[in-house]
């Protein structure tokens, strides 16, 4: 299963209820303002290295990038393109919008 | 133009629904205009999950009283869906517990999840929606 | 692969209609289908032709109305969400039209993947 997140972990508790519900081997991809967790330094970047141990984490790279991003983000999280965003939904059998 | 022109697909395809609700109801649209889309895919006979975690188990207090705000109170509607065959309510044990509320609380009867069970139910979906 | 996509913001205040847009977009790009998006809640507002954004800005509802036209994509927009906030046939962009919240539960029953973007 493919979970998208695209809110800040510092405005909402979605990528926090995501991480509770994604099961082993499942991905996460953050966009919007949601990257920001995926970057060093940021209060929620244990909580995704932590998650990283089971799940693949992934970020939006042009939403990095629109926000200054794009050199900071964390070891372990992979960066797609938005051709990789539909990869993703391809790749898995359903995926949910943490809204 | 009625949505009752559209119900059904003709297809005969039975697919794995999930109704996803988080947000508290009132604050945002997304509660009552969610609980629409519900109501419609009833009348297509899929395999309807309707699941509360959040804030989204606000939806089901008791004695909701939305006069003073002037906005319809919708939280009956959810005691008519037995009514659409929408019969698989749950709600999130943790997200229950987080908010004090227990089962005795809700205008329904709900199943209770742990967070592995809910986790897995929703991994086994075919489309699910969140509001 | 067939992608359904929910559409649940209007334009501009959040990015939701844009992601959407360059995800769809995108998914064509690579072979995909788009048949149809569906437009909920706020989402009704990216239907309007009346927006005029600034020259140096993209227009997103016109963007959806040529991603339409290029390629066969099917706005629908939900009439009773439509309804609640003035959207009428009257202010409809290019290929967009009105209809019920069935058209969304066909995608999901329809297509292989049904893919939300909101606030």
């Amino acid at each position: 299963m493919l979970h998208i997140v695209n809110k800040s972990a510092a405005e909402r508790s979605s990528l926090e209820s995501c991480l509770r519900m994604a099961t082993k081997g499942s991905a996460v991809l953050l966009i919007e303002d949601a990257v920001y967790a995926a970057t060093t330094g940021n209060a929620a970047a244990a909580k995704i290295q932590a998650a990283a141990a089971d799940l693949k984490i992934y970020a939006l790279g042009p939403d990095l990038a629109a926000r200054g991003m794009a050199a900071r983000v964390l070891d372990g999280v992979n960066v797609v393109d938005y051709g990789g965003f539909v990869d993703l939904v391809a790749e898995h059998s359903n995926c949910q919008s943490w809204l | 133009m009625s949505d009752m022109d559209d119900m059904d697909d003709g297809s005969g395809i039975i697919k794995k629904f999930m109704f996803l609700n988080r947000k508290a109801p009132h604050g945002t649209v997304y509660a009552l205009e969610g609980l629409e889309v519900v109501l419609i895919t009833a009348a297509f006979d899929q395999d309807v999950s309707l699941v509360f975690t959040d804030d989204g188990v606000f939806q089901l207090m008791k004695g909701i009283d939305s006069k003073g705000i002037e906005v319809k109170d919708f939280s009956k509607t959810y005691r008519a869906l037995e009514g659409y065959d929408i019969e698989k309510l749950y709600v999130d044990q943790a997200s229950m517990d987080a908010r004090g509320l227990t089962e005795d609380d809700l205008i329904v009867d709900v199943t209770v999840l742990s967070v592995d069970e809910m986790a897995n139910l929703m991994a086994e979906q075919d489309v699910v929606i969140s509001f | 692969m067939q992608f359904g996509i929910l559409v649940n913001e209007g334009p501009y205040t959040h990015q939701a209609s844009d992601s959407a847009y360059l995800f769809a977009r995108t998914a064509i790009e690579k072979g995909h289908k788009v048949p149809r998006v569906f437009f909920y809640h706020d989402g009704v507002y990216n239907a309007s032709r009346l927006a005029t954004p600034p020259q140096d800005d993209r227009n997103v509802g016109a963007r959806w109305s040529k991603l339409a036209a290029d390629h066969g994509v099917d706005l629908v927009v939900c009439v009773a969400a439509a309804q609640r906030r003035g959207i009428t046939d009257g202010v409809l962009g290019d290929n967009f039209r009105i209809s019920g919240l069935g058209q969304l539960v066909e995608m999901g029953i329809q297509y292989d993947r049904l893919v939300t973007f909101g606030d």
